[in-house]
């Protein structure tokens, strides 16, 4: 009875850990410039289609491919920050979901172009496959490694966050962006490379899902819904918001899907509505 | 967005002047006749048209002059479809009667949730939309029985339009309806917007602060609108669901949400003609374009969005606007 709880809870903080690393970027960034980046998930779905490309067509390692999708992934999301997005930071956040639904409608075509609208077919390693049992529980060894990634670049994130003087700039910037600006901290630079990170953050979360979600065009419109979630629930510019937001969200639907099938996605967008009813500002939100 | 009222006007002379027909929306209504006699192949497509338009417009009233962004407009869309739909399967198949239930059914859900929407703003604002869009989505999906799920809805039938006229192959009547529709409809929008109550809701989208502390009720002006807008993008929804005589689970998705949205911003919020001159656009170029190569459309729709923002902020309306001011300004 306990064994297979504690299974769909451990999947189900796994698969909220894949949300973290997707939206953790937005998450950040919307609450540093306001900046409403609905093209996020073409990130994450990018570095899927690179890790994809390096495994299958060039015999590349697992492992090896994912500091790929990351760099692959920050890069692009630098080109377009400085190109389109710091044009808009001013227009209103309408002109801004529309810019960037844009950027997702072409990537969506782009990769359906080169891919084909088909699955991608991911080889995991064999050291990933299979599973432990621990105490009469199965843990696949896959969603142990996503769980133990995930926790290391929070742990990271948390202590640049902290301790480091990028880290207090980010921070400055989050909580009054014109102050920042009074003491001298320069906030589009700040701002760039947050943006870069979080970008990259979700082409390695996008990588990671592969595995557990799958990968096709739909990838960008599908996770776009859940990132949101995540980033309005967890409140903006929290990174504590969005990896409890993130957890509840991920085992809220894994659990409703496998006890209450019949609910099938309704749970999750209920919690959703529920909690931004209760807290428009999310949880951890202070505006 | 339309300027202020120049010096020397009064308030009332500023509205009778906007309400007066010009010549070009005289001609544009004419010219919507004229696809009967030019492309009577593509009666259907132009009735597609007039039915986006008209959904178009009524996100136009909430988005374009009340400033309430919604990602979750479809969900009316839908509802207005599913009560046609279901009403012409289970009571009968006059299409009047359904198309008034439907307006019914939107508006009364439109106007319980508007209680919800008048309390947000922002981001909150556009999540709960959303949320409230893909909750009614996973609704109508789950409940199968009623509504045949992800198949569609099977066995809709309409009778004759008046008893009279048959929905036919080629759409004549389905134009003609869609269109007589679309045109009644486009009459209540521009009495709406024209009169005091509009000008409030265009204060309520410049600044919500200002309206409240001179007075203006800002919630239940809202709440107002919602519901009318609810209400028109139901009839919109039943339009398609007896023009056509299905109904699918893709009247209630993101997709179409975003699509209308898509839409109105490429034509021009906040003028009333935007949303038809977008779903012209927008309906007529995915037709061609899709002739080719139907995946690669949405490359296409997303480029002409980035050039639209980044180029055209006020959307194709107020380019041309601008572009018809700049004319005039140089003639004199």
């Amino acid at each position: 009875m306990i064994g297979p709880f504690v299974g769909v809870l451990f999947d189900g903080f796994a698969y909220g850990m894949l949300l973290f690393l997707l939206s953790v970027g937005l998450s950040v960034t919307l609450g540093m410039m306001n900046f409403i980046n609905l093209a996020h998930c073409s990130f994450g779905m990018l570095g899927g289609y690179v890790t994809v490309t390096l495994m299958d067509h060039l015999g590349w390692p697992f492992l090896a491919s994912l500091p790929v999708a990351f760099l692959a992934a920050a890069a692009v999301s630098i080109l377009l920050e400085r190109t389109l997005y710091r044009r808009l930071y001013r227009a209103s956040e309408l002109d801004q979901c529309l810019l960037t639904i844009g950027i997702v409608f072409m990537s969506v075509a782009a990769a359906a172009y080169v891919y084909g609208t088909v699955q991608q077919p991911l080889q995991l390693p064999d050291y990933l496959q299979g599973s432990v049992v621990i105490a009469g529980v199965n843990f696949a060894l896959y969603r142990v490694f996503l769980v133990a990634t995930a926790l290391a670049i929070t742990l990271v994130l948390v202590a640049a966050l902290e301790w480091t003087r990028f880290g207090t700039r980010v921070r400055a910037a989050v909580d009054n962006q014109r102050m920042a600006r009074g003491l001298g901290i320069n906030v589009d630079r700040t701002f760039a490379i947050t943006f870069a990170l979080g970008g990259g953050l979700a082409g390695l979360g996008g990588a990671l899902a592969i595995a557990i979600v799958g990968l096709d065009p739909g990838f960008a419109f599908a996770y776009l819904v859940y990132v949101l979630i995540v980033v309005s629930v967890g409140g903006l510019g929290s990174i504590r918001g969005s990896f409890a937001a993130a957890a509840v969200l991920g085992i809220s639907d894994v659990a409703g899907k496998y006890y209450v099938p019949q609910l099938g996605a309704f749970l999750i967008y209920l919690v959703m509505v529920g909690l931004l009813m209760w807290r428009p500002s999310g949880l951890f939100g202070k505006r | 967005m339309a300027g202020a009222a120049p010096e020397g006007v009064t308030p009332h002379q500023y509205l009778e002047n906007q309400t007066r027909w010009r010549r070009v929306e005289i001609a544009f209504w004419l010219a919507t006749l004229l696809p009967f006699v030019v492309t009577p192949t593509y009666l259907s497509l132009a009735s597609q048209i007039a039915i986006t338009a008209l959904f178009a417009l009524s996100l136009d009233l909430i988005l374009g002059y009340a400033g309430i962004v919604s990602l979750g407009h479809a969900a009316f869309f839908g509802l207005g479809a599913y009560t046609a739909g279901l009403m012409s399967k289970f009571v009968w198949g006059e299409p009047l009667t359904g198309l008034v239930a439907a307006a019914a059914i939107a508006g009364l859900v439109g106007f319980a949730t508007s209680f919800i929407i008048a309390r947000f703003r922002h981001l909150a604002l556009i999540m709960i939309t959303l949320g409230l869009g893909l909750l009614l989505h996973e609704a109508a999906n789950s409940a199968s029985w009623l509504t045949g799920g992800a198949d569609g809805l099977q066995g809709v039938d309409i009778w004759p339009l008046l008893g009279a006229f048959k929905f036919d192959l080629y759409g004549r009547t389905a134009y003609a309806y869609s269109l007589v529709v679309l045109a009644l409809m486009f009459l209540v929008a521009r009495r709406l917007i024209h009169s005091p109550f509009g000008l409030a809701l265009r204060g309520i989208r410049e600044n919500a602060v200002r309206m409240s502390a001179i007075g203006a009720p800002n919630r239940s002006h809202v709440r107002k609108v919602y519901t009318i807008s609810a209400v028109i993008a139901g009839i919109a929804g039943a339009l398609l669901a007896q023009t056509t005589e299905t109904v699918s689970l893709e009247v209630l998705s993101f997709e179409r949400s975003a699509d209308v949205l898509v839409i109105l911003i490429l034509g021009g919020a906040g003028r009333l003609y935007g949303g038809i001159l977008g779903a012209i656009i927008y309906m007529v170029a995915r037709d061609q374009f899709s002739g080719i190569n139907p995946q690669f459309w949405y490359f296409w729709i997303g480029l002409l969005l980035v050039a639209v923002v980044m180029l055209l902020p006020n959307g194709i309306l107020g380019g041309l606007a601008r572009f018809a001011e700049r004319w005039q300004g140089g003639r004199r």
